[in-house]
């Protein structure tokens, strides 16, 4: 299957899927440190350009310090996140998703020296879209990846309704389609969840939405094992 | 076994490791009260346990394909714990970071003496060849850089400036300022750039011995020569030497894409970066102390220059002892 989510497997046995996060949230999050280093910088030499040749000095230090270490810093100990990537909920890991320490932190900022060039991040967005896990030259050097920030749980459950019988016999993947439309059902506008309701046929007849949104409920709650 | 039943059966274990994960949350946020809270029914002993029962009820929601929001719940539960017990590392910081200065930066030198000795070799070679050239035939110079930053230079290594090094203007917090932005971001691009095979590292070192190179000549034989080298005499062994191991850290990238061995290319890479960035974390304490001793030793004036030629003297062979012989005691 095509799609961004990346399975690590981890020493129980068992696999972990982390959803990666591709070349534009990421140029989003890069814009949004950006924005906010130019803000920065901007307040820091309003207000030490008053203090003359030390003021400079300053100046120049803290500008240094934003651009290739601040980000690094960030990483390791603010929780994998610059504040671009906080707000767009991107994390950085390393590549057996374990949280990111100094020397790939330092690494992937380094090198970003080589993803800027030779315009506008050219080779790192090109090296992005040469592998599967959308990782700039920094990333593959470091051993990164960059990752959705795991949502909390909605907290959804299947709805409480008496169980019933599905009328023919469901495959695995059909049940899981119904679990799934039974949870997220509340997520979802009314009209959309009647909508969808109607689609399977063998299960909910010609009955309307919303008669075939209940059915469904109920059918999921049969599939569960609630009595 | 279906869900309900999987459900009320296991409920309570997911429920006390959550609790203890929002608990360590909020330990490591230090937010206040945290470590005051009544210790749940998980003590931190049988965290490995649960997390592991945790990682089998996983496999099993995913393998009997319970409904997604269970398995979404158990995967994040799985990866929080995950991050914990394998995210975890001791860390001694300060004394650790001094442990590595005094031993571990000079092993990692010696370690790729090879590549220290490559990187040094394009950086001092056309220094040293352009110093002996334009003594020869000083208008070489022109060919290499414009008159105008020749004339500055002149400005600056004026035999009359009441400090060395920079126009009468200049601050010295300014001149470390810029020394450190600008000298630190030389090493890091030498070093980054050497991820194109190699050759920007090449191109970097050329390119600064060629114009330091370029620099010293003119103003030796311009007659700015006790100025010029009583400036430069103080910061120019970490300087120079930090710039060359920037160098060797970039061949070392290079060198892992060129011959990557019995590795992939990307496996090669991802083994070279680590030890490149060891050399990288001390050529940045490096230039840290050459930008410190450019800024606030070099320009002075009060000592005459034979005090500064000896205390250059002194560094060279402090920093080349330190990297020829750090460390080894313990190393054995």
């Amino acid at each position: 299957m095509l799609d961004t989510a990346r399975r690590i497997a981890t020493p129980e046995g068992i696999e972990l899927a982390l959803r990666l996060a591709g070349p534009v949230p990421r140029a989003g999050a890069w814009a949004l440190d950006f924005l906010l280093r130019l803000a920065i910088l901007a307040v820091l030499a309003m207000i030490l350009g008053t203090l003359g040749g030390f003021g400079t000095g300053v100046f120049l230090l803290c500008w240094f310090f934003l651009e290739w270490l601040f980000p690094a810093w960030c990483e390791v100990n603010w929780g994998g996140a610059t504040p671009g990537k906080k707000a767009l909920d991107l994390v950085v890991l390393h590549d057996d998703g374990t949280p990111v320490r100094w020397p790939a932190a330092l690494a992937r900022n380094l090198l970003r020296a080589i993803d800027f060039l030779p315009l506008f991040y050219g080779f790192g967005f090109v090296a992005m879209l040469l592998n599967r896990d959308f990782k700039r030259l920094g990333d593959l050097a470091a051993g990164t990846i960059v990752v959705y920030r795991e949502p909390k749980p909605r907290g959804f459950q299947v709805p409480q309704a008496a169980p019933l019988r599905p009328p023919v016999a469901l495959t695995l993947a059909e049940q899981r389609a119904i679990l799934d439309f039974a949870e997220r059902a509340q997520g979802l506008t009314e009209e959309r969840a009647e909508e969808l309701a109607t689609i399977p046929h063998a299960l909910v007849g010609r009955l309307d939405g919303r008669a075939a949104a209940d059915r469904l409920v109920r059918i999921a709650n049969y599939l569960v094992g609630r009595k | 076994m279906r869900q309900a039943i999987f459900e009320t059966r296991h409920v309570a274990d997911w429920r006390r490791f959550e609790a203890w994960l929002d608990r360590n949350d909020r330990l490591r946020r230090r937010e206040p009260g945290a470590a005051a809270e009544p210790v749940d029914a998980l003590p931190d002993a049988d965290v490995p346990q649960a997390y592991r029962r945790i990682c089998q009820h996983l496999a099993l929601a995913r393998d009997r394909q319970y409904s997604p929001e269970l398995v979404d719940r158990l995967n994040q539960l799985a990866l929080r714990g995950h991050h914990l017990l394998y995210g975890a590392r001791a860390s001694r910081g300060m004394a650790r970071a001094l442990e590595f200065l005094l031993t571990g930066f000079p092993r990692a030198v010696r370690e790729e003496r090879a590549l220290v000795a490559a990187a040094a070799l394009l950086f001092f070679g056309p220094v040293l060849a352009l110093l002996a050239v334009l003594q020869w035939y000083p208008d070489f110079v022109y060919y290499l850089l414009e008159p105008e930053k020749l004339a500055r230079y002149q400005e600056m290594y004026s035999p009359t400036n009441k400090r060395l090094g920079m126009r009468d203007a200049d601050d010295n917090v300014a001149m470390f300022g810029f020394y450190i932005w600008n000298n630190v971001k030389i090493g890091f691009q030498t070093f980054a750039t050497g991820l194109a095979f190699g050759l920007g590292s090449v191109f970097y070192l050329v390119f600064n011995g060629v114009a330091i190179g370029a620099v010293a000549g003119y103003l030796t034989q311009a007659g700015y020569a006790t100025p010029f080298w009583s400036f430069v005499a103080g910061h120019s062994a970490m300087e120079l030497l930090a710039i060359a191991i920037s160098g060797a850290a970039g061949l070392k990238l290079g060198g892992a894409l060129i011959a990557p061995g019995l590795r992939s290319r990307k496996a090669a890479l991802m083994a070279a970066a680590r030890p490149a960035v060891r050399l990288m974390y001390g050529a940045g304490a490096m230039f840290l102390c050459a930008a410190f001793i450019e800024a606030f030793w070099s320009p002075l004036t009060a000592f005459p220059p034979l005090t500064k030629y000896m205390v250059g003297a002194i560094l060279w062979g402090v920093v080349i002892g330190y990297l020829a012989l750090g460390g080894r005691a313990r190393a054995a």
